[in-house]
């Protein structure tokens, strides 16, 4: 099962190579990971999406991550309400004679065109990771020659009440 | 004075001074009796400072020493085992020390030399990436960046070594950064918002065990090494016997509980006892305390305590649930923990048949050998120096066949006298622990048990003891083989001993003539009790050699991948 991490970090040297490292000691399957800077000076935030196998490696993940000093927070945000959102940059051989029919395509994703070149286009797409997947297959059939993905970077939203009606409702 | 000129009075004071000797101040500031290294170019600056200091430093014959020395130090006196290597080489010599020490949970700091900041990342002589390497087998590691930070890191790594679960925090210090000057303010609070460890354990989950004891048929306490870290041993006699629990031991945890009291069950785990082992597989509820659910103690999971509510008390809250699904999860040190249990004088289950049956087992299933005087049987020479100590003794051991039998047949009945590699099982680790073991307790009698094998590989320190005229007696359990290996053969490998004999060992008592260490050896009973006795009337170092018999098993024996109902070798 997919679970979605988050934490606050110290932004120390190294600190990055101490959580991927511990993924490696302990044999966690990271799908992605994003690091960028948070509201406050010197802390960093990490967002995770790991494949484990049950809920009890979920929970030994959490703590392992916890045990680390330079760690502040490790919330596993999976089954919360939250806000997740990756980005993609999809370049499709489209002929100019098919333009036409990959913004009409695009459009019900709210994606953009980034690039245009006489054999491509570049396709820029946020979201949910689903919808970025499901963009990409139907741009697939045009031939996909290259695509770069951000990976998840995810926190929990505001209110939580009903976190079952925020889940599915992931194509906004 | 007020305290406004005071203040006043320490800024003026202020010197500024070198990193080298900043790290001599915070030895002295911790309180530091004794610290195990070795020089080399990157460390000079360090060494030119401690060189008039007055800090005791041993200069061990291999860095592998200094850190298993600082090891047996620190399981001793209870205090960090300070250490001290210089770049590349030095540093990855002490990474079997570090990630030893890790998993036994070992509080050390540990300094290394690295190149100067500049060169950093061009691949300068013995320049290693050491921060690199020991991320995954310290608790915590740093680089100092910047001479300012060096007081704020040495100060935390005292800390986290020291607190929570204890282990390994290492220091990595540019050459540059020796000799470069700043104020030295050690006085300074230790600030770190990712890491606070629980020490006092939720009420609730405290009620819920009490609970649970009340209505446990057949309990049992597996207790660890957690409560020698947390020095509960107290504690945990007095709640045993108010609860009328039995308790098994780990490894690691001997000592804890007092081997001669009726409610000791033995050593549980692959070569434990049968009664201990059974214990584990027959109880309704199962509380550990302070240990980890190794798997040479649990041996295969899914026949473990099968039937039992599992309650787990442990300062790390990674352990609970990490290897066997638990109900009574209590985040906590043990002292607190049991000092909580105790005040609450729970009203303990029906256990009059349970007690009955751990009576008939203990009875039936007693550790056992065949004794043969005319060689040394190993049970026999452990049994002989743990009568002549008076079970007194502080015991270090090598790994393999030997410490088996010595957790087996040295009954400690006091804490903090076992020295062990536990987790690592790390060979080599006997001899220079018991260098710090004696070292933090001069006055004791120190045994180190090894084998021919072990005894190898860390040898050379055999100086160490002969200069600072410690009165460790050293012990090879010598049976012309790497023991514990030459058995797995035996038994699973049809008897095809690869590289396992090794019947050219050299003449170990003209290997301690020539270290200026007396050296006796022994081929039967009767000289063995000789040596030993004439070993033990004399306040200096002695080596002795008793070839014992070679083809001697540990037994009883849980094999890998059964459960530990399934022992061999329980009766004759
Ligand atoms: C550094 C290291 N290398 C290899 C091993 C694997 N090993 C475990 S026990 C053992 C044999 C030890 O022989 P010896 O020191 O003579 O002790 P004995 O088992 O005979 O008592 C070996 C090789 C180990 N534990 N540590």
């Amino acid at each position: 099962m997919k679970r979605i991490i988050t934490m606050t970090v110290n932004n120390r040297p190294g600190v990055l190579n101490r959580i991927t490292g511990l993924f490696t000691k302990r044999h966690y399957n990271i799908e992605s990971i994003t690091v960028g800077h948070t509201e406050t000076e010197g802390v960093s935030r990490m967002t995770f999406v790991v494949n484990v196998e049950d809920e009890r490696i979920a929970e030994q993940i959490t703590k392992q991550l916890n045990k680390q000093i330079d760690v502040l927070k490790v919330t596993d945000i999976t089954d919360q309400a939250i806000v997740a959102r990756e980005l993609a940059l999809i370049k499709v051989a489209v002929s100019p004679a098919m333009r036409n029919e990959v913004y009409t395509l695009i459009e019900p994703f709210r994606a953009s065109i980034v690039d245009v070149s006489r054999e491509s286009l570049v396709v820029q797409v946020t979201g949910e990771s689903d919808k970025v997947e499901a963009l990409i297959d139907l741009l697939r059939p045009y031939g996909i020659k290259e695509i770069a993905r951000t990976g998840t970077t995810a926190f929990t939203r505001g209110s939580q009440k009903s976190a079952a009606a925020n889940k599915t409702a992931f194509i906004i | 004075m007020t305290t406004k000129m005071k203040v006043e009075e320490k800024r003026l004071q202020k010197t500024k001074i070198s990193g080298a000797s900043m790290l001599v101040e915070a030895l002295k500031a911790e309180k530091v009796e004794v610290i195990f290294g070795y020089p080399g170019g990157a460390v000079l600056p360090i060494y030119d400072k401690l060189y008039d200091s007055g800090v005791f430093h041993v200069l061990t014959r291999h860095e592998q020493g200094a850190i298993h020395a600082a090891e047996g130090y620190a399981r001793i006196s209870g205090k960090p085992g300070v250490v001290i290597a210089t770049s590349g080489p030095g540093a990855t010599n002490i990474v079997t020390g570090l990630t030893d020490a890790l998993i036994d949970s070992i509080p050390l700091v540990v300094f290394t030399g690295q190149v100067a900041t500049h060169v950093i990342g061009s691949d300068a002589f013995q320049e290693a990436d050491v921060v690199g390497i020991t991320m995954p087998i310290t608790k915590h590691n740093y680089q100092v960046r910047d001479i300012n930070e060096l007081p704020r890191i040495i100060k935390e790594a005292f800390h986290i070594a020291t607190t929570g679960r204890p282990g390994p925090v290492l220091i990595d210090i540019p050459k540059d950064i020796t000799t470069l000057e700043a104020e030295f303010d050690y006085e300074q609070e230790v600030k770190l918002p990712g890491y606070q460890p629980t020490i006092r354990p939720n009420h609730l989950q405290i009620r819920k065990l009490v609970e649970a004891v009340s209505q446990a048929k057949k309990p049992v306490i597996l207790a660890g090494a957690g409560v020698l870290h947390a020095n509960a041993a107290d504690e945990l006699k007095q709640y045993a016997e108010q609860q009328n629990i039995p308790v098994v031991h780990t490894l690691l945890g001997l000592g804890g509980f007092p081997a001669d009291h009726p409610l000791f069950l033995g050593m549980a785990g692959m070569h434990g006892t049968y009664t201990a082992n059974m214990a584990l597989y027959e109880c309704d509820l199962l509380i550990n305390i302070g240990a980890r659910f190794d798997d040479r103690v649990t041996g295969n999971l899914k026949y473990f305590a099968p039937k039992a509510t599992v309650a787990h008390i442990d300062i790390d809250p990674a352990e609970i649930g990490k290897n066997v699904p638990t109900q009574i999860p209590v985040v906590g040190d043990a002292k607190e923990a049991l000092k909580e249990l105790i005040h609450q004088e729970g009203k303990p289950g029906d256990t009059a048949a349970w007690h009955e049956q751990l009576r008939k087992w203990k009875q039936e299933y007693p550790l056992m050998y065949k004794n043969d005087a005319n060689t040394i049987k190993p049970q026999k020479l452990i049994e002989l120096i743990y009568e002549l100590t008076g079970g007194e003794a502080i015991v270090t051991t090598d790994v393999g066949q030997h410490q088996m039998w010595t957790a087996q047949y040295y009954k400690f009945t006091k804490p903090h006298r076992w020295v062990t590699s536990g987790g690592l099982g790390t060979m080599g680790f006997g001899l220079p622990a018991a260098i710090g073991a004696q070292l933090a307790e001069p006055k004791a009698t120190v045994v180190s048990i090894v084998g021919d094998a072990g005894f190898q590989m860390t040898l050379q320190e055999l100086s160490v003891i002969h200069e600072l005229n410690l009165p460790i007696k050293i012990v090879i359990v010598n049976n012309q083989s790497l023991g514990m290996v030459r058995q797995w053969q035996e038994i699973f490998y049809e008897k095809r001993y690869s590289h396992s004999l090794i019947p050219n060992q050299p003449d170990f008592v003209k290997l301690a003539e020539a270290y200026k260490i007396k050296g006796f050896r022994a081929k039967n009973e009767e000289e063995a009790v000789r040596v030993l006795k004439e070993a033990f009337s004399t306040n200096e170092p002695v080596l002795l050699d008793f070839h014992v018999t070679a083809d001697e098993n540990v037994y009883p024996m849980v094999a890998p991948g059964k459960g530990l109902h399934e022992m061999v070798g329980v009766k004759l």
